[in-house]
């Protein structure tokens, strides 16, 4: 027979509505405007880890909204937010499903740190942590792995991550990778928010860099995990035009060393952002992980009603 | 073999790995971060029976294995192969000891097995869920014990000896759960 019911109780859909509530009541009251973006749009990401679902005669599925809300910021929207639904290929498993909901907002003059504490007031009553953490990327690194992610070579860091199990051939950003997702991150407090900020400069993406205390470039870029799950990832947002255009170029050559489709860069961001993009912080939170702290669910398939192999 | 990449590894598909056929039994996407996805893959080796864990790139790929299961008639065993038949070809492949393994001792001649092929060459043999075979040897029988409590050994035409209640006998055919080993009860004429 066809299994047309949905895989979960009718509790996890009101468990769902009402963290939709939370977050639109959360921005009415600090006056962040809601705005839509398509989900639907020529172009894709350059990024060498995202692989975008192709439409045929129309372009790319979203993987993100950001593009079109910086776009909007640049056109002068001011403070903005939005939930979407996105998309990303071949990202199926216990914690991903290739179509999620994402909320991802942008505060025009705010700091990363500014925004780290409104991610902390949107996410404290919903999943009543007993403190929250705050760790330099490359401390919390340290101090479970024993290395330093930025300057221990990439021999030392392969033999701590093939300890763990990792495939061979890793590249030194990938062994990091590694390292974190099997090493630090099991290894978190559950019952705290964990606040981790100065991510390496190789994985800025589209935020800013600096310089540490010693002088190695770092990403101003946090993450958030809670109950074991890597729920928020914040930048603050690169405004330069012509850095972001190098570093889609890069990603572009690193596609093709990798044997990946080439995507190219989206010229009407680019435009954007010659134009000029407020000095803005920016944050995504994966709605569906947040279900899954907030519940104790270890299966993002228990959350959805219909997880892709249902729908 | 076509090549299957992490993004195909359903339980049940056979794959190639370091030369052998293997069925993916689980596989666990991880990401860290934006970072580089992987998955973590639990196999079954097929030639072994021992489940390996390995850990892949996303979108690494495996060659896939060219297994089957095929039912096929067991004709005999000449001590060193056994012989068994293709129901509507006929024809006719030998399995060497390793493919046939504990399933030896519940093969009974014209009995239907399933085989599982790779590269039309016997690689695992398995008896029929249920087996009746009838008992070679075992002690006489007490008068008046129908319970079946505790049991006797007795051993079947094909070697295997399992455990049946005391009025059995010699000469009866007993139905056994391959799975278990266990007896299910006697067949009557």
């Amino acid at each position: 027979m066809t299994d047309w019911r949905p895989a979960t109780a009718r509790e996890a859909l009101a468990a769902r509505a009402s963290l939709l509530a939370h977050i639109r009541a959360f921005f009415a009251q600090r006056d962040v405007l809601e705005v839509e973006t398509p989900c639907l749009a020529r172009h894709g990401v350059t990024d060498l880890h995202i692989q975008c679902i192709e439409v045929p005669g129309y372009g790319f599925l979203q993987s993100s909204p950001e593009y079109h809300m910086k776009r909007l910021l640049a056109a002068g929207s001011g403070a903005i937010w939005q939930i979407s639904k996105v998309f990303r290929h071949g990202e199926a498993g216990r914690r991903h499903n290739p179509e999620f909901s994402l909320l991802e907002w942008y505060r025009p003059g705010f700091s990363l740190d500014e925004l780290i504490d409104e991610c902390v007031a949107l996410l404290s009553p919903l999943l009543k942590p007993e403190t929250v953490i705050r760790h330099q990327f490359r401390d919390v690194f340290r101090q479970h792995t024993g290395l330093d992610p930025l300057t221990a070579s990439a021999s030392e860091l392969a033999l701590r991550a093939q300890q763990n199990g990792a495939p061979g051939d890793l590249d030194k950003p990938a062994l990091v990778d590694w390292l974190m997702a099997t090493v630090v991150e099991p290894a978190l407090p559950k019952d705290a928010l964990v606040v981790v900020d100065d991510f390496p400069g190789w994985a800025a993406a589209l935020a800013c860099k600096r310089q540490d205390h010693d002088g190695e470039w770092v990403a101003q870029r946090f993450e958030i995990y809670c109950g074991g799950y890597e729920l928020a990832n914040g930048y603050h947002e690169l405004t330069d035009a012509t850095e972001q255009a190098a570093r889609f170029q890069r990603d572009r050559e690193l596609r093709q060393q990798h044997g990946l489709r080439d995507m190219s860069a989206d010229p009407q961001l680019l435009a954007a952002l010659e134009h000029g993009l407020p000095d803005c912080s920016g944050v995504a939170i994966g709605l569906d992980r947040v279900l899954m702290a907030q519940r104790g669910v270890g299966d993002i398939r228990d959350l959805l009603a219909f997880p892709v192999d249902r729908a | 073999m076509a090549n299957y990449s992490t993004n195909d590894f359903k339980p049940g598909l056979k794959v190639m790995l370091d030369g052998d056929p293997c069925a993916i039994l689980e596989n666990e996407y991880v990401k860290p971060g934006k970072g580089q996805a992987f998955n973590r893959v639990r196999l079954r080796n097929l030639k072994n029976g021992k489940v390996w864990e390995r850990t892949f790139r996303s979108g690494d790929s495996l060659e896939g294995a060219d297994v089957v299961d095929q039912e096929m008639q067991f004709l005999y065993s000449d001590g060193e192969f056994w012989h068994f038949m293709h129901p509507t070809s006929f024809e006719q492949l030998a399995a060497g000891e390793a493919a046939v393994a504990d399933a030896a001792k519940w093969l009974k001649e014209e009995d239907s097995c399933q085989v599982t092929l790779w590269n039309g060459v016997p690689l695992m043999v398995y008896p029929p869920n249920f087996v009746e075979l009838e008992i070679i040897e075992t002690d006489p029988g007490v008068k008046g014990d129908t319970a079946g409590s505790g049991g006797k050994p007795a051993k079947l035409t094909t070697g295997a000896v399992v455990r049946v209640p005391l009025f059995v006998q010699t000469g009866e055919i007993v139905k056994v759960d391959t799975r278990s080993g266990e007896y299910v009860g006697r067949i009557k004429d």
